[in-house]
């Protein structure tokens, strides 16, 4: 069982210099003990006094060194939320902190809630009174936010996915609980072994949620990018390329309509959310003005703009055009089709944008180019030219914590079937596992199961 | 005219379930109480179902009883069969459950309410609450009587303002033909309480003469009968029982129902009163249930010296003709003849969000109601709610500190958390799947829950309170004992287990352990126990589950003590929400509306979030500083 124990990413997510991660709760102590090393490879950190530093190392499950870092203690009431707090001074960089909070997680805390550092620290009497105020809104406008943005970035497909998951899950409660209810009408003979196939569907489907989650695609994670340009300038083949070369496509999610395709993307472990649009013309053609005003708007959107032009024919009013409409963004022009024949020069485009703007002459179709281009991405984002909202990831991995609570109620219930408990306690862990997924997609338990009771069993006198 | 002035402590209004219970407890409790009843022959009557208990509501008749109250007593003295629901489920959903000899428990409820000290019985339609100040000081009947008093429980059942509806045929009156309470609704009304409106059904009564019992599977009660109350003796129970009778409708029965829905006052919209989903009406049913091509029809016996058979699972609200013809679809009811019609009551009652946990109106001091006048449905729902009602109603004149059981506490606690705290769009029921906690709400361990509360109340007595002690410490000891008892892996003890289906020992093991397979028992290990001392059965009972389900039994420990930490933050009854600026207006509006009276129970309101309820704790924090 979790403990009641919190940790977040205290700093920005960006990849600034140093990452903390803090984690504060009556085991704040012991869990941070059993994943910190120090310089002889000895696990002492309960052995700290309050208010030091220290040197070592953040381990993993498997012993292996993950991080180096320094350490601080801080025991109650002598803290922010004045309960025992660890926070852990990590190598900036999103990777390592979201690893190292993993980490502090799978040993036993969980992620703080919107505002509940905060809400922690003015309940233990470390903020002013007089700042109530400013704390509570803090911890509704986080929430909303939250809330918010944790359906919004939830893929359409997996919102269904969650919710049939529950659908099936709730069949099977109220299965269960109205032939309790009116065991005379309703009989529960054979019901472990049709439970036991149920349960190994659910938990397969489960493991598949979890994998997604793990890998990011569960949320719209990543910068997000947008491909955009004229058609037939090479667009396709980009995406393309950034997909199979690197190998780390997560998955193509189907758009909402025909004309967006949007990809997850992994490029040398930064993470990318890429829409590629349609080509964007002025056109009198209904359709492909739908898919033109879908790549405006994803434009208007994205944190970083790839701009392609082909090289090969000269510009015109549409360039203008779109590079007007990328003005605010942070743009890369790619000079695509360099292979053939070129009329549009760097020297002739640098005097058509601001200056600063990253223009790269590629070849999609001989693979030119792409090196570069990939070395300016990662440049930009190490240089917090761009990066992306740590909420999204936050929500992710809140979801994630969810899934997991809710493999292990199905597992719980598959072993309470094979330890020949009665049909009762099964009931117990369906429902647990009902209520985890439910807070992915902000739904409470309330009366549904007496709903689903009535609505689908016939009982009464 | 001359106006007669008498004066008491507490009336009690209605002598249904919830009633009965409300006037003993009252009495019990000292105080001079006197109950009103339209007519002194249906004190405890039984117009619908004749049993008592099953599942969930077998739960709150042990209850009523570790507590003190009468139900368990009355069913015992009168039942005429008996069967232990679910028994090859987990303890926690074990449920007793009994048919009634309906007048005999009629007659002997009246008869323990007659000898009841303090306790006068009278018979009048009481149709004014007499206030001051938003608090009680008495009512006044229909001819013109004014009690003084110091507290009213309202236990009016289904008889405000009742319509009883059989097809076009409506009647303007209470269950069975009774008298209905048709002026207190307006007296309630002005005290600024909102009414409202709900439905519930009957089926028919038939004459057993008439029915072809060959044509049915009988149904018999268990060999071993298991009392309901706490101080009943299980030898006093053994009786000779008699049977129910199963059997099923068909498609010809459907279609009868179908052909005639227009005539049914609920499709032709005539009722409006919202109808339970628990017992439909077969109307329901069919239509509801348009692929099942049969129902199940449950032949009840009402008494010994009565031919009536219940027909259970058919109530309706069709017309005559047309429940005749569908009765006699039905194999063994052929040639049934109807002794009374299949019926729907709609009645008033209230939204019981205007009450507190102890059952108190928040808006009128003294005024307590109980029953399905709160919108519950159920003879054990209601008899559980008039306990509670009538003590809080007695402790608050005593000036003692009333009774709130909790979530964690009771099945009772459920019941009334959910009718003060949630919006009920029909006569609420009891079931087990209500209780989050159930694995620690047994029907079995309800006197070891309770009985602790009731002798506090001054309900149960000295010595019932010293046995339930005595109780708690055989079943520690012995717990104990088994957990220390180590058994090691000799041949002997690998014959006992293979002898029993079990795996063989590898190490040394202790007695608990051994019991927790599901293959052994505590009673089988005996062989291999020889330090054992004979213990009374019901402290087996307990230890066994106790050791069996330990894992699952600790983990609802630890929910309910999170639980509890939130029940204990109380909200102060003056707040202002209109003062929280960053609780969301949904949230406020909730909160404003039903007034909670602990950051737990806020919780439960729906429309309000967790984010509100932080918000609410950072709020009460700033306030207690102040």
């Amino acid at each position: 069982m979790k403990t009641d124990t919190i940790a977040a990413i205290a700093t920005a997510m960006t990849d600034s210099g140093i990452g903390i991660i803090r984690i504060s709760g009556e085991e704040a102590i012991s869990i941070a003990h059993s994943i910190f090393i120090n310089k002889n490879n000895k696990k002492c950190l309960n052995t700290y006094d309050s208010h030091t530093i220290h040197y070592g190392f953040i381990i993993d499950k498997d012993l292996r060194i993950v991080d180096e870092v320094m350490i601080s203690i801080m025991k109650k009431p002598h803290s922010y939320t004045a309960e025992d707090t660890v926070e852990i001074n990590c190598h900036g960089g999103v990777f390592m902190m979201r690893k190292i909070l993993e980490i502090v997680i799978e040993a036993g805390a969980r992620t703080a809630m919107p505002g509940e550092f905060t809400k922690r620290a003015f309940l233990n009497g470390r903020i002013d009174l007089s700042r109530a105020e400013a704390v509570m809104d803090i911890i509704q406008s986080k929430n909303e936010f939250a809330l918010k943005s944790s359906i919004k970035q939830l893929n359409g497909s997996l919102y269904e996915t969650i919710k049939k998951l529950r659908e099936d899950i709730l069949y099977e409660i109220a299965f269960i609980e109205s032939a309790l209810d009116d065991p005379e009408h309703i009989s529960l003979e054979d019901y472990p072994q049709q439970l036991t196939v149920k349960i190994t569907d659910l938990g397969h489907r489960l493991k598949k949620l979890l994998d997604s989650a793990n890998d990011g695609r569960m949320m719209k994670e990543g910068i997000h990018t947008v491909i955009v340009g004229k058609p037939n300038v090479g667009k396709s083949s980009l995406l393309n390329i950034l997909v199979g070369e690197e190998k780390a496509i997560v998955t193509d999610i189907a758009g909402t309509t025909r004309d967006i395709i949007e990809e997850y993307v992994s490029v040398q472990g930064i993470p990318f959310h890429i829409t590629d649009t349609a080509g964007i013309r002025n056109t009198e053609d209904v359709v492909e003005k739908i898919g033109v005003e879908k790549a405006k708007k994803a434009l208007f959107e994205a944190d970083l703009v790839i701009y392609m032009i082909d090289a090969s024919v000269p510009l015109d009013q549409n360039d203008s055009d779109i590079m007007k409409m990328a003005e605010d963004k942070k743009m890369i022009i790619l000079l695509n089709k360099s292979d053939l024949s070129v009329c549009v020069t760097e020297e002739q485009l640098k005097s058509n944008v601001s200056d600063g703007l990253k223009i790269i002459k590629t070849s999609t179709k001989e693979k030119e180019g792409i090196d570069v281009f990939i070395e300016t991405i990662k440049d930009m984002f190490f240089h917090n030219e761009i990066s992306y909202n740590d909420e999204v990831y936050i929500t992710n991995l809140r979801h994630k914590e969810a899934i997991e609570d809710a493999y292990e109620s199905i597992g719980q219930v598959a072993k309470s079937i094979n330890d020949q408990m009665p049909e009762d306690f099964y009931s117990i862990d369906l429902m647990n596992a009902y209520a985890s997924l439910g807070t992915i997609i902000g739904e409470e338990v309330g009366e549904d199961l007496v709903n689903e009771i009535f609505s689908k069993f016939c009982m009464g006198k | 005219m001359l106006q007669m002035n008498e004066k008491v402590d507490v009336c009690v209004i209605g002598a249904g379930h919830a009633g009965c219970e409300a006037a003993l407890a009252c009495a019990r409790l000292g105080l001079e109480t006197v109950i009103f009843t339209v007519s002194i022959d249906s004190i405890a009557m039984m117009p619908c179902n004749p049993n008592i208990g099953g599942t969930s509501k077998g739960h709150l008749v042990r209850e009523i009883d570790a507590l003190g109250g009468e139900m368990g007593k009355n069913i015992d003295k009168t039942f005429i069969q008996s069967k232990m629901l679910n028994k090859s489920k987990g303890p926690a959903v074990h449920s007793l459950r009994a048919q009634a000899d309906k007048a005999e428990y009629s007659r002997a409820m009246r008869k323990v309410l007659e000898n009841q000290d303090h306790l006068t019985i009278k018979q009048a339609e009481v149709c004014e609450l007499l206030s001051e100040d938003h608090k009680i000081t008495g009512v006044k009947t229909f001819t013109g009587t004014v009690y003084e008093c110091k507290a009213v429980v309202l236990c009016t059942g289904t008889y405000l303002n009742a319509r009883c509806l059989c097809g076009e045929a409506i009647t303007y009156t209470g269950p069975n033909g009774l008298q209905p309470a048709d002026h207190l609704t307006d007296s309630l009304k002005s005290l600024g309480i909102e009414m409202r409106r709900f439905k519930t059904g009957t089926p028919a009564r038939m004459d057993k003469r008439s029915i072809d019992f060959t044509k049915m599977e009988e149904q018999f009660g268990d060999e071993e009968i298991i009392p309901f109350s706490f101080s009943t003796r299980k030898e006093d129970v053994q009786i000779d029982q008699v049977s129910c009778f199963l059997t099923y409708t068909n498609e010809k029965t459907h279609d009868i129902i179908r052909n005639n829905l227009d005539r049914s006052p609920i499709y032709a919209g005539i009722i409006e009163g919202t109808g339970p989903r628990y017992c439909p009406s077969i109307e329901d049913k069919v239509v509801k249930f348009a692929d099942k091509d049969r129902h199940q029809v449950f032949i009840e016996p009402e008494g010994l010296h009565t031919n009536e058979m219940y027909v259970g699972g058919m109530s309706s609200s069709l017309p005559e003709d047309v429940q005749l013809a569908m009765y006699r679809t039905v194999p063994g009811l052929e040639q049934c003849k109807i002794v009374r019609n299949a019926y729907a009551i709609e009645y008033d009652c209230i939204d019981a969000r205007q009450l507190y946990a102890t059952l108190e109106f928040k808006n009128i001091k003294g005024l307590f109601s109980g029953g399905q006048f709160n919108g519950s449905s159920g003879y054990e729902e209601a008899a559980a709610q008039g306990l509670i009602a009538g003590m809080n109603a007695a402790l608050t004149i005593l000036g003692k500190e009333p009774i709130v059981l909790d979530r964690s506490q009771a099945y009772i606690g459920v019941l009334i958390d959910d009718l003060v705290t949630k919006e009920n769009f029909e006569p609420y029921r009891m079931m087990t799947s209500r209780a989050e906690y159930r694995l620690l709400l047994r029907q079995d361990n309800a006197d070891l829950r309770l009985r602790k509360i009731g002798y506090e109340a001054g309900l149960v007595s000295e010595k019932q309170y010293q046995d339930i002690l005595e109780k708690q410490e055989f079943i520690k000891k012995e717990v104990n004992r088994l957990k220390n008892t180590v058994i090691g892996a000799s041949r002997e003890h690998q014959n006992f287990l293979e002898a029993h289906g079990s795996s063989q020992l590898k190490t040394a093991a202790n007695l608990a352990e051994l019991i927790c397979r599901p293959e052994l028992s505590y009673e089988l290990l005996a062989d291999i126990d020889p330090g054992r001392q004979p213990l009374p059965e019901d402290v087996i009972e307990q230890v066994e589950i106790e050791i069996k389900y330990e894992g699952y039994i600790e983990r609802q420990q630890k929910q309910v003590a999170q639980f509890k930490k939130m029940e204990k933050r109380l909200i102060p009854s003056d707040l202002d929400y209109e003062e929280i600026s960053s609780l969301r207006l949904e949230a406020k509006q909730k909160l404003i509306a039903y007034r909670p009276v602990s950051v737990g129970q806020a919780s439960r309101i729906s429309g309000v979030s967790p984010a509100d309820i932080s918000v609410l704790l950072v709020y009460l924090e700033q306030r207690k500083a102040k």
